[in-house]
């Protein structure tokens, strides 16, 4: 199958007004010595029905959809309203490129600046770019940014941190002379406040946490907001379950300074983890060192709304070595399922989606705990996500679990060793009862 | 694009009660201790309330008011705009797909590494490389991912070294990449062709240079023939070549970078494999590497064969993670099907039909806008507005009235060496008739430019909004919606 649009004619006659004899002769610049001298060894070409065949056949070798799954840990099964995928596929939303002409991009640039608005809202804070690559790049984004902001090189990262977005972080500072530290947690699952105390000094740039944490305890947004200013550091929280800004209060409103995470639970699939969304928002003092692109509101000639890409003097194509970022996309697609979703669930919606969530991780939680040797592990207020602690190593109760079709949750011990023998349960609106009753009984049948 | 319907935000349709979302009755008891002590919110202050018709209503003219792809040529250069075969949205959405979990064990999506692990070959193939990651999201995030690899391996040597050289016809993203991985940038002049100058090159490659990051083609569309002994000039001081692979497709079956001495490239799968742009990304940089490198990849590796694939955490000499989880997706299973699509013969057409639709714009044009370099193009062509200008009209006058004939303006200045640029790209993927209709309307733009100026200046005429107000937006920033106090 092929996508070209030109007839043999077409091509003979195009080929003739370029003054070349054949194709191969308007490759006259590249040095015949390498040039390649076979066909390229790749699968013979495919119909669209064979195409169909060969994906089906290859989805099929994934089981995981078989499985009642309380996996979470940074990605979350949500329900999807019809109205996300069906106006999210039109063409003129899929098919253009970034807003650079915008007069023939007021879709787009408008859809992203209400995008931005209900960032704000949610996040409680002055303003917000047009999203980032995934929550974990908008977390070393945001260190990024916080060393600029402060001239310090230092930060310090909760281990309640998703371990990955760690990992990302230390990947982003390593080659740019800013050292991180790690704080513990206490037996709330909250950060430890004495050990971040101590580790925090005049060369702190940031503190940052991640609210739900990894452990999916809410942490006390505004006990460390005051702790990080009180060296003068700034407070980032990082939201990896954005639902939860639905129900609990907004971090900015907190005392965070920025506020980035992950959006994929506003109407993006769980698809092997990406693409996905993330998002930043900050107080407008930190505008100019804000990564990322931004659209602003402005007037036509005539003296209409009009939206255009702005503050382009921070970005790489102007900037060049000396940008925030060298970030030179968005997930612009995903930001508008995440815009469809959000107003489409509305101001109760949203607010009902999150309260049912946290509704069910309490109920599923006082199951498991009834169960004979099960232990909440942290004593922390959690959104939809809890540990529990078992009385046989994870793998072997993941394992038995895995044999009668579910996927009981994340084990922790990989990230966290002392935690070897306990896992993070996830429970969204679209477990019923009956699925987490079903849990709760096979739990205690591999318990034996 | 209707004109007359002005579209309110959605904040300003919005009335109290009204919705498009209901849930289910909770089925688990209800806890009255919720959270207790957390604070949380009264409600969500100034959140929209619409109904499910006033949301589609709302999206639908949004959408009207987009230039795309589906509807004709989008000849921004650089950028790739080319057809986005519906096949591969369906699939990339596959339910075996879409519901699969990235913390799942690998067992259980065995599918899902399957695709990767098939991608992370064919692009091997297709560039000759000895390795690929498909952990970068994007392109800018494959060649920060791509530098941070040179820097691991200099290290491993022992020196990292200092500096990375850049032509100074490169994309921005190169020296904002370089700088982030702790780099001081030098710029590389062009020569009279709009290449590499070598003795430039020669001059400036010491031992305290990490790299040259080249764009072959570069943004001018012309290749750099020298790039055989470019790479011997880095090689032979010790440093690495990157190439940024944005004009990949170019290339594709033709020559491959592996075979021209590069060590580390990256490569857009939503430029030269086809994956929509969606308004501004998702994109997708998977970036590839010479067996040297292939230590310093991102974790995790791929490891196995098909039905028995595994994940490699365990690799010291990593650079770590670029991104969580394993890169953008659903991206990678519709860079897939392109290729499974098109075989061998369909991906080297993708240079073939590239390059003569460029050049045949190319000579179509000649005549009425300057050309700078008269070098050979490849998959793009930059004029400038040099001709234009005795009349008062530049490249931003021509590129807003293209508008009006139907057809999305080319990139407009830039390169940077290019005063007034138009730097026009069609891919394979165009039909004659609209590249003829591109054609007969720059055509056209360029009698006007000495007839009617003024025409120009106004453009476009047949918008939703006029040309707008850049530098209040810039000055006056307004960049969320308020309630009126």
């Amino acid at each position: 199958m092929s996508y070209l649009s030109l007839s043999d004619k077409d091509k003979a006659e195009m080929l003739a007004r370029t003054g070349a004899a054949k194709i191969e002769d308007l490759f006259g610049c590249i040095p015949d010595g390498v040039r390649l001298k076979r066909p390229l060894d790749l699968p013979a070409a495919r119909s669209e029905l064979e195409l169909v065949r060969t994906i089906d056949g290859i989805g099929g070798k994934n089981t995981f959809g078989g499985h009642l799954s309380f996996l979470g840990g940074g990605a979350y099964d949500h329900f999807i309203p019809t109205v996300v995928d069906y106006l999210s596929s039109r063409g003129e939303f899929v098919s253009p490129y970034t807003p650079y002409q915008p007069e023939v991009s007021q879709g787009t640039l408008q859809l992203i600046f209400e995008f931005q608005t209900l960032i704000c809202q949610l996040a409680g804070l002055d303003v917000a770019n047009d999203s980032l690559y995934d929550g974990s790049t908008g977390a070393a984004e945001a260190v990024l940014m916080a060393h600029r902001v402060t001239s310090r090189d230092k930060v310090v990262l909760a281990q309640s941190l998703h371990p990955q977005y760690r990992e990302v972080v230390r990947t982003y500072i390593k080659n740019l002379g800013v050292t991180a530290v790690e704080v513990g947690f206490g037996p709330d699952g909250r950060i430890d406040q004495v050990a971040l105390a101590k580790a925090l000094d005049d060369k702190t740039a940031a503190v940052v946490y991640q609210s739900p944490n990894f452990f999916g305890v809410v942490e006390d947004v505004k006990a460390l907001s005051e702790t990080a200013h009180g060296v003068k550091a700034l407070s980032v929280a990082v939201v990896t379950e954005a639902l939860s800004l639905g129900l609990l209060e907004a971090p900015g409103r907190l005392g965070a300074d920025i506020v980035t995470g992950e959006a994929q639970s506003f109407g993006l699939p769980l698809s092997f983890g990406g693409p996905y969304l993330g998002f930043m928002a900050c107080k407008k003092d930190y505008l100019r060192q804000m990564p990322g692109r931004v659209t602003g509101q402005t007037k036509d000639t005539e003296g209409r709304r009009g939206f255009v890409l702005t503050l382009a003097t921070r970005e790489q194509h102007i900037r060049r070595e000396r940008a925030t970022s060298n970030i030179c996309s968005n997930q612009a697609l995903c930001a508008l399922r995440a815009t469809i979703f959000m107003e489409t669930l509305g101001k109760q919606g949203l607010r009902e989606l999150a309260w049912q969530n946290a509704q069910k991780a309490a109920y599923a939680a006082e199951k498991l705990r009834g169960i004979k040797g099960v232990k909440k592990r942290f004593t922390g207020p959690f959104f939809n996500e809890f540990v529990v602690s078992l009385p046989k190593p994870w793998a072997v109760v993941d394992a038995g679990l895995k044999a009668k079709g579910i996927v009981g949750g994340y084990g922790l011990q990989a990230d966290y060793p002392d935690l070897d023998r306990a896992a993070v349960v996830c429970v969204t609106e679209l477990r019923t009862k009956d699925e987490i009753d079903r849990l709760a009984r096979t739990l205690k049948e591999v318990l034996g | 694009m209707i004109k007359v319907i002005r579209e309110p935000l959605i904040f300003e349709i919005s009335e109290a009660g009204k919705r498009a979302a209901e849930l289910p009755a909770l089925d688990v008891p209800e806890a009255k201790d919720l959270l207790g002590g957390v604070p949380l919110r009264r409600e969500l202050e100034d959140f929209p309330e619409v109904s499910e018709t006033e949301i589609t209503r709302h999206f639908t003219r949004l959408s009207q008011k987009n230039y795309c792809v589906d509807l004709g040529l989008y000849p921004l250069g650089s950028c790739t705009m080319k057809y986005n075969p519906k096949i591969n949205e369906r699939l990339s959405a596959h339910p075996a797909f879409a519901a699969s979990h990235p913390l799942a064990s690998a067992d259980l999506v065995q599918g899902s590494l399957e695709v990767l692990k098939t991608l992370e070959g064919l692009l091997c193939e297709i560039a000759g490389m000895d390795a690929f990651t498909l952990q970068p999201a994007a392109g800018a995030h494959g060649e920060l991912t791509g530098m941070m690899l040179i820097r691991a391996a200099l290290e491993a040597r022992g020196n990292a070294r200092k500096y990375v050289l850049i032509p100074d016809s490169a994309h921005g993203t190169n020296p904002s990449s370089a700088h982030i991985c702790g780099y001081s940038v030098k710029e590389i002049k062009s020569n009279e062709n709009g290449t590499i100058d070598l003795a430039s090159l020669e001059q400036e490659m010491t031992d305290e240079v990490a790299a040259l990051m080249v764009t072959n083609p570069n943004t001018l569309g012309v290749f750099e023939s020298d790039i055989c002994r470019i790479a011997e000039t880095v090689h032979a001081k010790g440093g690495f070549v990157y190439m940024d692979g944005a004009n990949m497709n170019a290339l594709t079956g033709v020559v491959r970078p592996g075979d021209m001495g590069v060590d580390v490239l990256h490569i857009n799968l939503h430029k030269t494999f086809s994956t929509p742009h969606g308004g501004g990304g998702p994109g997708s940089g998977p970036v590839g590497v010479k067996a040297e490198l292939a230590p310093f990849l991102p974790v995790p590796v791929i490891t196995g064969k098909a039905g028995r694939l595994a994940l490699d955490f365990d690799r010291p000499r990593s650079i770590g993670r670029v991104r969580a989880y394993f890169g953008n997706f659903s991206v990678v299973v519709r860079a897939l099907c392109y290729i499974l699509t098109l075989g061998p013969k369909g991906v080297r057409e993708i240079a073939e039909f590239a390059v003569l639709n460029a050049n045949y714009i190319r000579k179509s044009l000649e005549g009425d806008y300057d050309l700078k370099y008269k070098t050979a193009s490849m998959h793009e062509c930059v004029f400038s507005d040099k001709l234009q200008k005795e009349f008062g009209v530049t490249n931003l006058d021509i590129s807003k009235r293209l508008i009006d004939f139907g057809v999305h303006p080319p990139t407009m200045s830039f390169p940077l060496i290019v005063h007034g640029a138009l730097m026009i790209e069609p891919t394979e993927t165009e039909s004659r008739r609209d590249i003829d209709h591109f054609i007969e309307a720059m055509k056209a733009i360029a009698k006007e430019a000495r007839e009617t100026p003024d025409v120009l200046h106004g453009a476009p005429h047949v918008t939703y909004v006029s040309r707008l107000d850049e530098v209040a937006a810039a000055k006056f920033p307004v960049l969320r919606w308020e309630k009126k106090p």
